[in-house]
C-alpha cells in the first residue's frame, strides 16, 4: 500500500512544487490538497478540496480520505492579502489548532510534517552566532510571523504528545529564495534602491526553493520525527548580497530607517514586519547539521548560489555588468602599468 | 712629522655629482668615491628590470572581489580578507608605533588547534583586546577570535567591524563552536568590571566571572594560556564613572578621565604608554574526564590558578618596568 498524503496551503508555491514531486512518485497512492485558492502548479493526480483548515469540513476530508500523512504548509508570513495582522494570526494559529484537532480523530494518520521558520529564533545583539534546534529566542519576545510559528509548533508538539503513534516533523526553513519565490525578502531585493541600516551588516542565510522542496519530500517519504533547521550552507552579509546582485543600496541611520520602512509598507512595496526589520539589522544563522546527519540531507545550493539563481530568474537590473567590471579592470590595469613604466624609465634615465 | 691630510672641500656625506638637470645632487653619498646610489661609479646599477605587474594585478583582483562580493565570510561573519588587508595595517600603527608592544612568551601559544587566551582587562574601551588580536596576527599569524559583550553588537559600526574581524558574542554556544573548529579564543573574564576599572585599581584583577571560561576549556579540552597585559590599564586614567549619565544612555559606565570629556574628542586619544604582553605556559584542561566541567570545585580551583598566574605576572612585569611611557 502506498502513501496517502494531504497537503494544506496547496495554493502556495512550495506546496505546489512538493505536490508535483509526490505526483511523480509511484509510491504515493493518493494526494489531496486543501486551500481556499486553486493550486497554481499544474497538477493532475491531486484532488483539490476548496476549504479552509478552520472549516469543520477539514475533519471530514481527513477522515474520509484516510490519509496517513498530513503536510501542513499553510503558514502566512505577512498580513498582505488577508486583511491585517489579526486575520493573519487567525489563519495561522486558529487554523493550525483546528487542523490538529481534526487530526486527533484520524486513526489512519501516522505522520505530520509541518513548515516552520528560523524566525522563531528572533534576531538581535544577544544572539549566539548560530542557532541550533534546541535554542529559543533570546533578544526579545517574538511577535508577528515568528510568534505564530512558535505557537503553531507548540500546538503540534502537544498533539504529538497525545498521539504517540504519530511522528511529528517540524522543518524550520531559513528565508526561501529562488526564481519562483515571492516573499518580503525577494521584494526587498527588487526595490530600485535598497535601504540598509547604516553601521550594521547582518549575516543572512537562505534556502533555495528546490532544496526546500527536496527537504519536504524527504520528510514525507521517510520517517524522521523531530525538529530540523533547513538552511543552506554558507552565509552572506547583506552588503555582500547587494554587491553580488549588483544592486544599489542606501544606508540609513537607524532612527530614519523605521519611518522609511513604514513608508515602503504604505506604498505597498515591501511589507516589513518588526521581526523582518530586525533580521535586516542583526541577521540570523541557523545550524543545518542535524538534518544532514539524521536525514542525510545537504542543500544542493549554498546561500550565495541560491541568491545568484534568484537574481538570474528575476532579471534584476544591475548597477554594473560583469563586462563593465572587466572593462574597468582592464582600463585601470593599463593605466597603473603605464604609470609604473613611466616611473621606472624616469629613475633609469 | 707625519703626512698632512688634506681637508675635504665638500661636506662629506652628500653626493658630489651633478644631476641631468644641472642641479647638485642632494642624495646621501654611500661609497668612498663620494657618490650616491644613483651616481655611484657602477657600485649600484640603476634598475634595469621592468616594474612588476604582479602587485598591480593583486590590487585590482582585490578591488574586483570587494566590488562584486566574491569573497567568503564564515558563519560568524568573519571576513579574513578585509581583516588582513584593511584592518590589520591600521591596527599595526597602534601596536607597533603607538604602544610599541613588547611580546614575551609567544612560544606558549599553540600554533594550531583550539586554545583559550585569558587576559586581564582594562582601559575604558577594550583596546587591550584589539591590540592583542592584531598583534598576534603579525607575531604568530593566527587570528584571535575575541568574545565580546552584547553591547558591542548593539552599537552601529562597532558591532559590524567586530563581526567582520572574526569576533563573536561571549556565550557558551559560540565559544564552544569556535573551539570545536580549532580556533584561538581571546577571553577577558573581568568583563565590564575590568574595562570600567578606576585608575586607582589598575592591575588589580577584578572577580573572574563565574569561571565560565574554565568550563569551556574543560568541555573542549582546550589549553588555557594566561596573558598579562601591562600598559593597557593606563591609557585612559579613569577617575570616576558618570553614573546618572550612564543610566540615561543605557551604558555600563560613562568614563571621566583627566582629559575626557573636558577636551572633547582630543580627550579620546589614549596615552601612548609602553605595553608588554606576556604569555605564560598553558594550563592543560584535558585528563580531567568527560564531566569535569560540571565539577564546581575543580572549576574554582582552575579559575584561581589562572587568576593567580595572571596577577603574579602583572606584578612582576610592573616591577621590572622602566617607565610608563618608555
Amino acid at each position: 500500500m502506498g502513501w496517502r498524503v494531504l497537503i494544506t496551503g496547496i495554493a502556495g508555491h512550495l506546496a505546489g512544487e512538493l505536490a508535483r514531486r509526490l505526483e511523480a512518485d509511484p509510491e504515493v497512492e493518493y494526494l489531496v490538497g486543501v486551500d481556499l485558492d486553486e493550486p497554481r502548479a499544474d497538477l493532475t493526480r491531486l484532488e483539490f478540496v476548496r476549504t479552509d483548515i478552520r472549516n469543520p469540513l477539514i475533519v471530514k476530508v481527513i477522515q474520509t480520505t484516510e490519509v496517513d500523512t498530513v503536510v501542513h504548509l499553510s503558514l502566512l508570513a505577512t498580513p498582505q492579502g488577508v486583511g491585517g495582522r489579526s486575520n493573519m494570526k487567525e489563519i495561522n494559529v486558529i487554523g493550525a489548532m483546528q487542523l490538529f484537532a481534526a487530526c486527533q480523530r484520524a486513526d489512519a494518520l501516522r505522520r505530520i510534517v509541518m513548515k516552520s521558520t528560523t524566525a522563531v529564533y528572533g534576531s538581535g545583539p544577544k544572539d549566539p552566532a548560530v542557532f541550533t534546534e534546541n535554542m529559543t529566542a533570546r533578544s526579545e519576545a517574538p511577535h508577528g510571523y515568528a510568534k505564530d510559528a512558535i505557537e503553531v509548533e507548540a500546538y503540534a508538539r502537544s498533539f504529538a504528545r497525545r498521539r504517540e503513534d504519530v511522528d511529528l516533523t517540524i522543518l524550520r526553513f531559513a528565508n526561501l529564495i529562488g526564481p519562483g519565490v515571492a516573499s518580503t525578502l525577494t521584494r526587498y531585493f527588487s526595490l530600485p534602491v535598497i535601504p540598509t541600516a547604516l553601521g550594521y551588516d547582518p549575516r543572512l542565510q537562505m534556502i533555495h526553493e528546490e532544496d526546500a522542496v527536496e527537504a519536504l519530500y524527504r520528510t514525507v517519504r521517510g520517517s524522521h520525527p523531530g525538529t530540523f533547521n533547513v538552511a543552506a550552507d554558507g552565509v552572506v552579509l547583506l552588503s555582500q548580497a547587494l554587491r553580488l546582485l549588483g544592486r544599489p543600496s542606501l544606508p540609513l541611520a537607524l532612527p530614519i530607517a523605521a519611518p522609511v520602512a513604514t513608508l515602503l509598507r504604505r506604498l505597498g512595496l515591501v511589507d516589513f514586519s518588526t521581526e523582518q526589520l530586525r533580521l535586516l539589522i542583526y541577521g540570523r544563522v541557523a545550524d543545518n547539521s542535524r538534518i544532514a546527519s539524521e536525514m542525510d540531507f545537504r542543500p544542493a545550493r549554498t546561500t550565495r548560489e541560491a541568491l545568484l539563481d534568484f537574481a538570474e530568474g528575476e532579471h534584476l537590473g544591475r548597477l554594473y555588468s560583469a563586462e563593465q567590471i572587466e572593462e574597468w579592470e582592464r582600463e585601470a590595469r593599463a593605466f597603473l602599468r603605464r604609470k609604473a613604466q613611466e616611473r621606472f624609465e624616469r629613475t633609469r634615465a | 712629522m707625519g703626512e698632512v691630510v688634506p681637508i675635504p672641500v665638500r661636506e662629506p656625506g652628500s653626493c658630489t655629482a651633478t644631476t641631468r638637470r644641472g642641479a647638485r645632487c642632494r642624495n646621501r653619498a654611500v661609497d668612498v668615491s663620494g657618490f650616491c646610489r644613483v651616481h655611484g661609479g657602477g657600485a649600484v646599477e640603476a634598475p634595469t628590470v621592468a616594474p612588476s605587474t604582479e602587485e598591480i594585478d593583486e590590487l585590482l583582483a582585490f578591488l574586483r572581489r570587494r566590488v562584486t562580493g566574491e569573497y567568503e565570510v564564515d558563519e560568524f561573519g568573519f571576513d579574513p580578507e578585509l581583516t588582513e588587508t584593511i584592518l590589520a595595517p591600521l591596527a599595526r600603527l597602534f601596536h607597533r608605533r603607538y604602544f610599541r608592544v613588547e611580546w614575551r612568551g609567544l612560544e606558549h601559544i599553540p600554533r594550531d588547534g583550539a586554545a583559550l587566551l585569558v587576559s586581564n582587562h582594562a582601559g575604558t574601551i577594550p583596546m587591550d583586546a584589539v591590540i592583542m588580536k592584531f598583534g598576534l596576527l603579525d607575531q604568530i599569524e593566527r587570528h584571535v577570535r575575541l568574545l565580546a559583550a552584547d553591547l558591542v553588537f548593539r552599537l552601529p559600526f562597532v558591532g559590524e567591524l567586530a563581526r567582520k574581524s572574526g569576533n563573536t558574542l561571549a556565550c557558551d554556544e559560540d565559544a564552544l563552536r569556535l573551539l570545536e573548529r580549532g580556533e584561538l579564543l581571546g577571553v577577558f573574564p573581568e568583563g565590564y568590571k575590568g574595562v570600567g576599572k578606576l585608575y586607582k585599581d589598575r592591575y588589580k584583577l577584578q572577580r573572574f566571572g563565574r569561571g565560565g571560561f574554565i568550563e569551556l576549556g574543560l568541555r573542549a579540552g582546550a589549553p588555557i594560556v594566561p596573558v598579562a597585559i601591562v600598559g593597557s590599564e593606563e591609557i585612559y586614567p579613569l577617575i570616576s564613572h558618570a553614573r546618572p549619565l550612564a543610566r540615561m544612555l543605557k551604558l555600563p559606565y560613562v568614563p571621566v578621565t583627566p582629559f575626557f570629556p573636558w577636551l572633547g574628542p582630543l580627550g579620546m586619544l589614549p596615552l601612548p604608554t609602553k605595553w608588554t604582553i606576556e604569555f605564560r605556559p598553558p594550563i592543560a584542561t584535558d585528563g580531567h574526564g568527560e564531566e569535569a566541567w560540571q565539577d564546581s570545585l575543580l572549576v574554582f580551583e582552575l579559575t584561581d590558578r589562572v587568576r593567580d598566574e595572571i596577577q603574579g605576572t602583572l606584578t612582576r612585569s610592573l616591577a621590572s618596568r622602566r617607565s610608563l611611557f618608555l
